[in-house]
């Protein structure tokens, strides 16, 4: 029972990220591409919950937290860049 | 034109990098018996220097943080080369463990091995290698 919902629910996870694979490749702007990867992060992170709670294991949470705030990093490298052309600034007056 | 103003990542950054800290330092202690370990424990704390120089900038984080990166660096590999070569010095051969039961004064009955720290020299080397990766890409000078 509990399996086949897990199942289910990874399915409708795998139709949201092809959704979103489709907004990454098509999006006019780079904007959307950069919010269609952040969003494909988080479909990732409920993946890997949903897939550690079907093999009943706890070893992957720390990948969760990972994906999370490697998603959260590489989204401000991407928002820096386009806003300001530069990603590690040199000093403050500039 | 209007100097850009970002309060917020600044702000979310303060409280998001001593979370990611604390996470990579967990990562770091876990490593013997959980998923975790040396390399990653590196990555993640370097990740969260690298947010913090994303959000603030090169020599606001150089004026605080005050640690030439090569020198980090190195530091490690010369941890990781005389953790090995001090196993040398029991009459045993190079990059032998040794682990023991000890009685702490706060943590109770600890198991203590040489190997952790093998895994510091292993951090240090990946924090100092991917911080200066990073900085001699970034700093455009």
């Amino acid at each position: 029972m509990i399996q086949g919902i897990l199942l289910c629910s990874l399915t409708f996870l795998s139709f949201a990220i092809f959704v979103t694979v489709f907004r990454l490749v098509k999006g006019p702007t780079a904007l959307d591409r950069v919010q269609a990867l952040d969003a494909l992060g988080i479909n990732l992170i409920s993946g890997v919950a949903i897939f550690s709670v079907f093999i009943r294991s706890t070893g992957f949470f720390e990948v969760i937290l990972l994906i999370g705030i490697l998603s959260f990093i590489g989204t401000i490298a991407f928002a820096r860049f386009i806003e300001r052309g530069v990603v590690i600034e040199r000093n403050q007056s500039d | 034109m209007k100097k850009p103003n970002d309060v917020i990542i600044r702000s979310v950054s303060k409280v998001a990098v001593v979370i990611i800290l604390t996470f990579a330092i967990n990562l770091f202690i876990s490593g013997h018996h959980n998923p975790g370990g040396g390399f990653i424990g590196g990555l993640a704390f370097s990740s969260a220097l690298i947010l913090l120089f994303l959000s603030f900038d090169i020599e606001t984080v150089r004026k605080n943080i005050p640690l030439d990166f090569k020198i980090l660096a190195a530091v490690g590999v010369l941890i990781s080369v005389s953790t090995g070569g001090g196993s040398m010095l029991f009459d045993v051969p190079f990059l032998t463990q040794a682990y023991g039961y000890f009685n702490l004064p706060i943590f109770g009955k600890t198991e203590l091995a040489t190997a952790v720290i093998f895994d510091i020299g292993v951090a240090l080397a990946v924090i100092g290698t991917s911080i200066t990766i990073i900085l001699t890409i970034g700093d455009d000078r």
